[in-house]
């Protein structure tokens, strides 16, 4: 290893020694103020050193790791989000976790934010399978943090389960592809090959991730987590979460070409058109707003996979990366600012705010609040002025130019279901309240309000004027794999 | 004339609006007001000074060729100057109908009216496409809060189906430039640019559809109508005011500046269908208008009926030697019968509106003589039903007669249909003027209060400019004429 690859790795090294220091520091002296500063630090730290990490240029780690701009453009997202969490989190756990034990979270979520930047620079299985154990692993017990109450503990047992299934067939799936090819390093071509193990090997792959990113049918597991799971936590399982799952599959992808082959494209794409369509439906018949955009983060996933399908559809794979960079950095903004919102208003209440009754009034009650859930509503919704609408345009372009009529028609039809729900959540905003069930979310959390504030203005902010973004994604497209 | 900054302008004003609140709970109504007036005398001094028309460009999202170009000419000109005039009449309708949230409201009048105008001077399809969104949000939200009882039904029905259509449209155009692209490798939204896309006939004619779809639904025409009534009938006046006096408009404007001149071989094989729907329009909208027994959801209807004459006139090709071109006359009409029915429907929404501030109902069998008790108010209703229903020397009557001149070269029995029309005109607006305002006073409503001073003077502007259309529209025609040529390329 030469100095370059030092320095590329720099990010993780940093992150995994405050994490150590984290560690240390929470044996020693138990103080939740102090956890969440080391936290903020670590990840402050981390991402100031993706730069550095970057200029070194693609660095492959022995085969292992492939540390790339491509790579660096979803650390710095996944940092981000960590980052979102645990000032959401503050408060939250203040409220609704026992003194005891309030910093191990913020253990939890540097391991998983380190978990996911492993999946963004996988080029292994070996490491795909690390990165991914170790955010999963992390989140059983995220999910399961706020002690009253079964939901949470269900929720946990539930993705434990699950999880553990999908990623056991996962690995299967590469014992299968390893005994055909001989190598577990990414870029075992499938081209014209008919070898059974292979192509079974590839497809219970896809399964596997197909079950994280939580699409249909591999999606029933989703609104139950969603809905059990604490608010803040949710938020980081919706985008952190399913965004490393994402990065390692587009570098997968595109090193494999894996969707050339005719059988597995059509299949994909019939994942995505159900995704896209039921997701929309089911979300229409939720009174819960956790469980709404349980549903339409299915559908949103769905979306997506125009973008993932495009790796083998275009000439050249470079617009669908760009594409679904963008898509996913305008997801985590919208994501995270409706799930903050959510937070700042659970804070002071015994359950999370969940039902939409709880956001009768709120326009008059909490306008800052309102604001930032209608800017997310209507992100989801693809409206203009929105980072969303950008994303969805995003889409659009791309999926022109590579001829996938059907998803399009597809992506239309849904955006045009979603539209009901989303204005749902804004009209419930708007309507006076005509009981007390609306949630009065009595302790003011002002790094919350921030937090969510701030996401509230990025929404809008990229909507008007998205080219910042969209050179960030081209950069790291440009530089990808070297 | 710098048109960036009138947009801005408006957008800061609802800001500004909306903050004033604070200050005084009245506040926001003449900040909402003065911003309106501002403006308007901004774009009238231009006009006077003969530099309105303007052109601007901004670099915007350079990755898709995506540019701020705005760009004023005699069309978009006297849109924009309505869009603002019909601002402060829509203010001034609501002076004290809201309660609660009345910096809000000023904010969300002030945001439509800002998108109406980037509609109407936008000429990157992109930037277009932005704008007519951007208009949707604060009309929702002006129905969804202060709408009146069916408000929830009706916001997101009006919402839905001018977004989906919306949808299609963005389909389209991205379609539409992807085409443009592949033939020229020159990737632009400029609309400009566009004019000379070439495209397969099939090719067009799906993407036609797809940007006729969507200004249609807003028109709107039969059978895409039916998120109207409900609408109109549950916004507040002011909402009410807009949507009809400006919305509907931004319809018509479409199919003039983009439908037509981006895809004119597709438009001239489908005009006969466009033609039909438009006559289908006027007959469906004066029967459903005539069998109505609530003030505002006749005045609804109405408008249905109105806008098929633009619809009608707008695609009325006609062959001249032995090919089909664009009509100028029906063009001419369609643009004067926005104007004019702008001012007229604006009018009698706002005495609707009027009429249920005093009376609490919108049911015409609850009123009644209301003529002794509101003289005023009498008089102005008479004047508007009689402009609406096509009086020779008011403006809308010149409109619809240039219209059903130009139509008589393209298809004789749409013609015949359509001005049967102007007959079922007539029987509804007398039959709304007699139902409310004559006949015996219903003895359930004591006393109403007549307009003020300040009701008043926006209705007698509004009497003069139907007057001045009605009697001398030459200087509109010239406006629109240099517009209209542009389009009169054979196709």
């Amino acid at each position: 290893m030469n100095a370059a690859a030092w320095s590329a790795l720099l990010p993780y090294l940093v992150l995994t020694g405050s994490l150590l220091v984290l560690l240390l520091a929470v044996s020693f002296r138990r103080s939740h103020a102090l956890a969440l500063w080391l936290t903020l630090a670590a990840l402050a730290a981390t991402l100031a050193s993706l730069p550095a990490s970057t200029a070194a240029g693609a660095q492959n780690i022995d085969g292992f790791l492939m540390i790339d701009a491509f790579a660096n453009f979803f650390n710095g997202l996944f940092l981000l989000a960590g980052i979102v969490t645990a000032l959401l989190g503050f408060r939250y756990l203040e409220r609704r976790a026992s003194r005891e034990h309030r910093e191990e979270f913020y253990i939890l979520l540097l391991s998983a934010t380190l978990g996911a930047m492993t999946m963004a620079s996988a080029a292994h299985f070996a490491a795909f399978l690390l990165g991914l154990e170790i955010v999963s692993i992390s989140l059983y017990a995220m999910i399961a943090y706020p002690e009253e109450g079964q939901a949470p503990l269900e929720a946990a047992l539930k993705y434990l389960v699950l999880s553990g299934v999908a990623s056991t067939t996962m690995l299967f799936g590469m014992a299968l592809v390893y005994a055909s090819t001989g190598t577990m390093a990414f870029g075992a071509v499938l081209g014209a090959s008919t070898d059974p193990l292979l192509i079974g090997g590839q497809v219970m792959i896809l399964a596997g991730v197909a079950f994280k990113l939580s699409l249909v049918p591999f999606h029933m597991w989703t609104p139950d987590v969603y809905q059990g799971a604490p608010a803040p936590v949710t938020g980081f399982v919706a985008t952190v979460s399913k965004g490393g799952v994402l990065a390692v599959l587009l570098r997968y992808l595109v090193e494999t070409d894996l969707l050339s082959h005719e059988a597995l494209f059509l299949a994909v794409s019939l994942i995505a058109i159900v995704s896209m369509v039921v997701g929309n439906l089911l979300a229409l018949l939720q009174d819960n707003l956790k469980r709404i955009l349980a549903y339409s983060s299915i559908a949103h996933i769905g979306y997506l996979l125009i973008a993932v399908l495009l790796v083998s559809a275009l000439a050249t794979p470079a617009m669908a990366l760009e594409t679904g960079m963008f898509y996913l950095a305008g997801y985590f903004l919208m994501t995270l600012a409706a799930f903050g919102a959510m937070t700042v208003l659970s804070t002071g209440a015994p359950t999370d705010a969940e039902s939409l009754s709880a956001y009768a009034g709120l326009f008059w009650r909490r306008p800052v609040l309102a604001a930032v859930l209608t800017a997310a509503a209507l992100s989801l919704a693809g409206i203009p002025l929105t980072v969303g609408f950008i994303a969805k345009f995003y889409l659009f372009a791309a999926g022109i130019e590579g001829e996938l009529w059907a998803l399009l028609w597809a992506l239309v039809i849904g955006s045009a279901i979603g539209i009901y729900y989303y204005l749902r959540i804004v009209f419930s905003m708007i309507r006076t309240a005509e009981d007390e069930t609306a949630a009065e979310g009595g302790a003011r959390s002002f790094e919350g309000l921030a937090t969510a504030s701030v996401l509230g203005a990025g929404i809008v902010a990229y909507g008007i004027y998205p080219t910042p973004l969209i050179d960030m994604a081209r950069e790291a497209v440009r530089a990808f794999g070297g | 004339m710098n048109i960036l900054a009138l947009i801005l302008f408006l957008l800061l004003g609802g800001i500004v609006a909306w903050a004033s609140e604070r200050v005084h709970p009245n506040a926001p109504r003449w900040v909402g007001l003065l911003a309106f007036v501002a403006a308007g005398l901004y774009v009238a001094n231009a006009w006077a000074g003969g530099y309105a028309y303007a052109n601007q460009y901004i670099e915007w999202i350079p990755r898709f060729g995506i540019n701020v170009i705005l760009s004023m000419d005699g069309l978009s000109l006297m849109l924009v100057a309505l869009t603002l005039f019909l601002g402060v009449v829509a203010i001034v309708s609501s002076w004290t109908e809201t309660e609660r949230g009345r910096g809000f409201f000023q904010f969300n009048i002030l945001w439509v009216m800002a998108g109406v105008v980037g509609v109407f001077t936008a000429l990157d399809l992109f930037l277009f496409f932005f704008f007519w969104e951007v208009m949707l949000i604060p009309m929702y939200f002006l129905i969804a809060i202060w709408g009146h009882e069916g408000r929830a039904y009706a916001a997101m029905k009006f919402f839905l189906f001018t977004q989906i259509s919306g949808l299609l449209m963005l389909f389209a155009i991205l379609a539409l430039v992807y085409f443009h692209y592949a033939a020229t490798g020159l990737l632009t939204f400029n609309y400009n640019d566009l004019l000379d896309a070439e495209l397969s006939g099939d090719v067009a004619f799906w993407l036609m559809l797809g940007f006729f779809v969507a200004f249609v639904v807003k028109l709107p025409a039969v059978p895409f109508h039916t998120w109207l009534p409900d609408a109109h009938t549950q916004a507040p006046t002011a909402g009410s005011v807009i949507l009809a006096g400006i919305l509907l408009k931004t319809g018509a404007y479409g199919l003039i500046r983009f439908v037509v001149p981006l895809f004119p071989e597709a438009s001239a094989d489908f005009a006969w269908w466009a033609m039909f729907l438009g006559a289908l329009s006027i007959l469906y909208g004066g029967y459903m208008a005539y069998s109505q027994s609530d003030f505002k959801r006749l005045v609804a209807y109405s408008s249905v009926a109105h806008m098929g004459f633009v619809l009608l006139g707008v695609f009325a090709f006609h062959e001249v030697d032995g090919r089909l071109v664009t009509n100028e006359l029906g063009m001419q009409g369609a643009i004067v019968t926005m104007i004019a029915h702008g001012f007229s429907t604006a009018a009698l929404f706002m005495m609707a509106g009027a009429l249920q501030e005093r009376l609490h109902t919108r049911e015409m069998s609850r009123m009644g003589g209301l003529w002794v008790r509101a003289p005023r108010m009498g008089v102005v209703t008479m004047f508007f039903v009689v402009a609406s229903v096509g009086m020779p020397g008011l403006g809308n009557f010149v409109g619809e007669f240039l219209v059903l001149v130009g139509a008589f070269q393209a298809s004789i029995p749409l013609t015949v249909a359509s001005a049967l029309g102007v007959v079922v005109a007539a029987v509804y607006g007398l039959a709304l003027l007699q139902r409310s305002f004559q006949g015996t006073p219903n003895p359930d409503i004591p006393a109403m209060r007549d307009f003020g001073w300040r009701e008043m003077i926006v209705m007698v502007l509004m009497m003069l400019a139907l007057v001045w259309i009605g009697v001398y529209p030459q200087p509109l025609l010239d406006l629109s004429e240099p517009v209209i040529e542009t389009l009169w390329v054979a196709p």
